[in-house]
């Protein structure tokens, strides 16, 4: 057990912040485009390793890592537009794992091509030079980076919120994954929903991707291991369920933190027995829907 | 003239198992390219039986292919038993009391929840196979495995011949084989596909399906078990990667691109995987960049898998 | 079915029944050398160096005649860094490729399960992958050669070193598997042995590029030398995020191996003032005549400077050669005495020599330190040279600790 100090122990929750932000971005792009579509989308990690790799290329153009950040999200978004309309979409009405699938199969693709495209051994992405120093946070040093990370994060989540909470797209789209009959009944064209949804899922998978770039370099292999962390993070919370998803990455990411702190060995595993334990006494997550895709 | 040899191949399923799978090792470029086959085979064989014939899409098959390989790996590397038949046994066993154990909590949840938890079991059971290393070797893998002779009395054949080996591993999956076939042709057989088809509908005619349910995934493991236990003896190695989510999708692909739900499908599906890796890595690196497309395209355009557009037996989901 | 799959077919099923070893060696077929390594995965870029280092290797046995007056052949095949993919591999190259030696591996626990396929087919297999097992029991077998260093060597060469020249106080992050854990292990001996202090030793799990969850606690604890068993892609983000908090003012950052190609790519900025060890640095061509002769040829050849993995594939084959020369024969059993009978060669970086009792490659090993950014020279000069360790017998275990007897 190593010593325990107050300022070590904050330090590690502003960490696990961080991290439980990469987590929030990712959770809610895939659990925004399973409410709505019923669509489990395997490649979101490879569209999050595409997201730290526009933005490389990007900065490299542009020489500013705030265009890239703007830019690279859109580009992986649109995409993802490319993604539902060709290859998604002619899927519908087929078996419900069929897109599950074929997402799977689309991600050993992303993952080659990316490798092909940028080389072997990944690139290194660096963070702007007014971000790179760190903060006195009072107990601690925190570097500027990752707090700009936290403050990103919330500023988009919000952003998503007053979306969906205030406009009339968000309406329909929140109407759209409670009750998809429903809302076509009423004259609404679903297709067109699904393709904005998809679109702002995948972006934001490429918003964490930039992201986390700066942190931990960009590699081909960067989604792999994530997209397995997401889909717990996304099945503890509720599968469909926005808030559930933003609670789970914050629960989980300090979950993980802590335990890495604590106990290193355990750190892999936690996360899931975290969720076979929730899924074994809440059957439909924290805050999911009973009965929806039970 | 098709759907008159279709029917005579669906009645006689053991037995042209057997007069193929006999000529295969002389068909294919090496050997044990012929013995990958035939136990991928049986691995996409229990998958078929969860996902194709039950309708369940598991995502952890790697714990029980792992499990029977860890198994066998360990009576003859760490236990020293000199009996193949008995380390068979005791692969057989882990894969049966891990998949009645884990299938009894997966099985509490359905569709896409289902999927994620027989995943998380399959991980933790990973970290611990990593971490257990004085059993399991961990990350190196289970290494000083020697496969005893197997005989009656004084009479011993050793298995150590590619061709040997060979066609002990066809006799043991032609055992499963005719196994499953006498499974699915059974009344539980019919109730599986019925719990396919429409569980809730099964349920009200008064079936008990999570009790059956529950017999389909230890049948599942036992066979994806036995699976692994037979590439312990294969490659006198059990690597940890064995217990990898990898391991647990590329069944899931095999069984795609053979036809799922279709009683060959998962050897045509192994088969198609293995030979096609077998020669594309030869030219080309990017191995998993082909292997991605044609599953993609299989998926969108060809979902009933080579066997099952050939047959036409693919009962639709 | 057709003629030549029908030949090969009975051809390979006489072969396994009757002689394998005499009708081998009495044919005039090229001779051939398996090598299986990653080509595909996050070690790509070293299995290249290694590949290059294959292929020179190779044109330089053609260019004298060969080995036994027949031409060597050198199939390259992609492992996936996966131990079943080696093993298949391997079945493949000496089932239906009939190669007579295999080379290879880059990852441990691929070229284990590697070892376990050339063992059962009696083909002399030369490990380039850095395991302490390879070498020892259960793994080893009297034609199964390690040409690399091993993270005994590693650790105990660059241990000793920080030691005499760094610090004694240390904090050592490790990945959490089979060769950070070694690493981590004989660090601890190392130093203890030294009479130093471990102030702490943190696993973390490998390809998770997480530290910021540690580095807090290190910096407090204030060590003199900080000790990053961290491999490829992990030892950047390792590096990158002691930078954000600043560490590198405040101690010594040590790796007990530095990669050309990850430090390259990681640039000088983040390396500077890294001290690591290496087997092989192309700049040591400006001290050693065969280093140099070695480099100029890859270079001609390549249009690049060696790396450090290269050179193990380079020596391995090239051993093949000398082993096969000496035994007069291709058959594995043979060569491998031949070359435990003449242990001494020298190809790239001085004397070299076979253990006879493990047939591991005990060889010289450098410390590396990074240099400044605009102290660089070129693109590939990125190391100072800072001191050489000779190879000597205490490098490694001893044979009785590996298990062989007598």
């Amino acid at each position: 057990m190593p010593d325990i100090s107050a300022a070590a122990l904050a330090a590690q929750v502003f960490t696990g912040l961080v991290l439980g932000g990469i987590y929030v971005l990712l959770a809610v792009g895939l659990s925004l485009i399973f409410g709505l579509m019923t669509v489990v989308n395997f490649s979101h990690g490879a569209l999050y390793m595409l997201g730290a790799y526009f933005g490389f290329v990007l900065m490299g153009r542009t020489g500013s890592f705030l265009v890239a950040l703007v830019l690279a999200p859109l580009l992986v978004g649109a995409f993802g537009l490319v993604v539902e309309r060709f290859l998604i979409r002619p899927l519908y009405g087929r078996s419900p794992d069929d897109p599950l699938l074929l997402t799977f199969g689309l991600s050993l693709v992303l993952v080659e091509v990316a490798r092909l495209i940028w080389g072997k051994i990944g690139v290194t992405l660096d963070p702007p030079p007014a971000l790179a120093g760190a903060v006195n946070l009072g107990f601690t040093y925190f570097p500027s980076y990752r707090l700009f990370v936290i403050a990103v994060t919330v500023v988009v989540l919000v952003g998503l919120w007053l979306f969906l909470e205030k406009t009339n797209v968000g309406l329909v789209i929140r109407a759209g994954s409670r009750d998809p009959m429903m809302v076509r009944a009423l004259g609404f064209d679903v297709g067109r929903i699904w393709f904005l949804v998809f679109g702002i899922g995948t972006g934001l998978a490429g918003l964490a991707g930039i992201l986390a770039g700066p942190m931990r370099g960009a590699y081909a292999e960067m989604g792999v291991t994530i997209i397995i962390e997401s889909f717990v993070v996304v099945v503890v919370g509720g599968m469909g369920s926005l808030l559930g998803a933003v609670i789970s990455g914050l629960l989980i990411g300090q979950i993980v933190g802590l335990t890495t702190f604590f106990a290193p060995k355990l750190a892999e595993i936690v996360v899931f027995i975290f969720m076979a334990l929730v899924l074994l006494f809440r059957p439909s997550g924290l805050l999911g829907e009973a009965g929806l895709m039970e | 003239m098709k759907k008159r040899a279709v029917a005579w191949v669906q009645r006689h399923t053991v037995l042209c198992f057997f007069v193929v799978f006999a000529i295969f090792p002389w068909v294919v470029p090496y050997k044990s390219l012929a013995a990958q086959v035939l136990i991928y085979g049986l691995f996409a064989l229990g998958f078929n039986l969860l996902y194709g014939y039950t309708g369940l899409l598991s995502f952890g098959s790697a714990a029980y292919w792992g499990l029977g390989a860890y198994g066998t790996g360990i009576a003859l590397a760490k236990l020293k038993v000199t009996s193949l038949w008995l380390a068979l046994g005791m692969g057989l066993v882990f894969a049966l009391v891990g998949g009645a154990l884990v299938g009894f909590f997966c099985l509490r949840r359905r569709g896409i929840y289902f999927a994620m938890l027989t995943l998380a079991f399959a991980q933790l059971l990973y970290f611990v196979g990593f971490h257990l290393a004085d059993w399991t070797g961990g990350d190196d893998g289970l290494r000083g495995i020697v496969v005893p002779a197997i005989g009656v009395g004084h009479w011993r054949l050793p298995l150590d011949r590619s061709v040997v080996f060979y066609y002990f591993t066809l006799v043991i999956v032609g055992l499963a084989v005719a196994a499953l076939k006498r499974i699915l042709d059974s009344p539980f057989g019919a109730v599986l596909q019925a719990i396919r088809e429409n569980a809730d509908r099964a349920t009200a005619c008064g079936y008990d399906i999570s009790r059956i349910k529950h017999l389909s995934f230890v049948f599942y493991a036992l066979f994806c078990g036995l699976a692994g236990a037979l590439d312990a003896l294969r490659l006198t190695v059990v690597p940890i990667e064995s217990l990898h989510w990898s391991t647990s999708g590329q069944v899931v692909i095999m069984t795609l691109l053979g036809g799922a739900g279709t009683f060959f499908g998962p050897f045509v599906g192994a088969a198609t995987f293995l030979v096609l890796e077998d020669s594309i890595s030869v030219w080309t690196e990017s191995w998993p960049l082909a292997i991605g497309a044609i599953f993609m395209a299989f998926v969108l355009f060809l979902p009933k898998g080579i066997w099952g557009t050939l047959t036409g037996g693919f009962h639709g989901r | 079915m057709n003629r030549r799959v029908f030949l090969t077919t009975t051809a390979a099923g006489a072969a396994t029944v009757a002689f394998p070893a005499v009708l081998r060696a009495q044919s005039k077929d090229p001779v051939r050398i398996g090598f299986p390594l990653p080509l595909t995965g996050p070690f790509a870029a070293i299995a290249g160096d290694m590949k290059q280092g294959a292929e020179l290797g190779v044109d330089e046995l053609n260019a004298k005649g060969g080995i036994l007056g027949r031409k060597v052949e050198l199939l390259v095949r992609d492992d996936q860094l996966k131990p079943q993919v080696g093993a298949q591999r391997t079945q493949e190259l000496i089932e239906k490729e009939n190669c007579q030696f295999i080379v290879g591996g880059l990852a441990a626990h691929v070229q284990m399960a590697i070892n376990e396929q050339t063992k059962k087919a009696k083909v002399l297999f030369i490990s380039t992958s850095q395991s302490d097992e390879i070498s020892a029991k259960p793994d080893t077998s009297p034609i199964t050669f390690h040409e690399a260093l091993n993270p005994t060597i590693t650790s105990r060469v660059v241990g000793s070193w920080i030691m005499k020249n760094l610090g004694k106080k240390w904090w050592i992050v490790y990945a959490d598997y089979a060769w950070g854990k070694q690493n981590n292990m004989v660090l601890t001996e190392t130093n203890k042995k030294l009479g130093g202090t471990i102030l702490g030793s943190t696993p973390y799990p490998l390809g998770s590029a997480e530290f910021s969850a540690h580095l807090p606690k290190i910096q407090a604890a204030k060590p003199e030398v900080l000790v990053a068993v961290t491999p490829g892609a992990d030892d950047i983000a390792f590096l990158k995020q002691v930078k954000s908090f600043g560490m590198q003012n405040q101690m010594k950052i040590a790796k007990p191996l530095h990669w050309i190609s990850v430090a390259k790519q990681g640039g000088p900025e983040l390396y500077q003032d890294i001290y690591g060890g290496i087997n092989f640095y192309w700049e040591l061509q400006d001290t050693i005549p065969e280093a140099k002769r070695y480099v100029e040829a890859f270079q001609k050849k390549f249009g690049t400077p060696p790396g450090d993995y290269g050179v193990y594939a380079y020596s391995a084959v090239l051993e093949v050669a000398r082993g096969s020369e000496l035994a007069k024969t291709t058959d594995g059993e043979k060569v491998a005495d031949a070359l435990r009978k003449n242990p001494t060669y020298n190809h790239v970086k001085g004397k070299q020599w076979w253990r006879t009792c493990d047939n591991k490659s005990f060889q010289d090993m450098w410390i590396l330190k990074g240099r400044a950014p605009g102290k660089t020279k070129g693109e590939w000069g990125l190391l100072d040279i800072v001191a050489r360790v000779p190879a000597s017998d205490d490098m490694d275990r001893t044979c009785a600790e590996k298990g062989h007897t007598a």
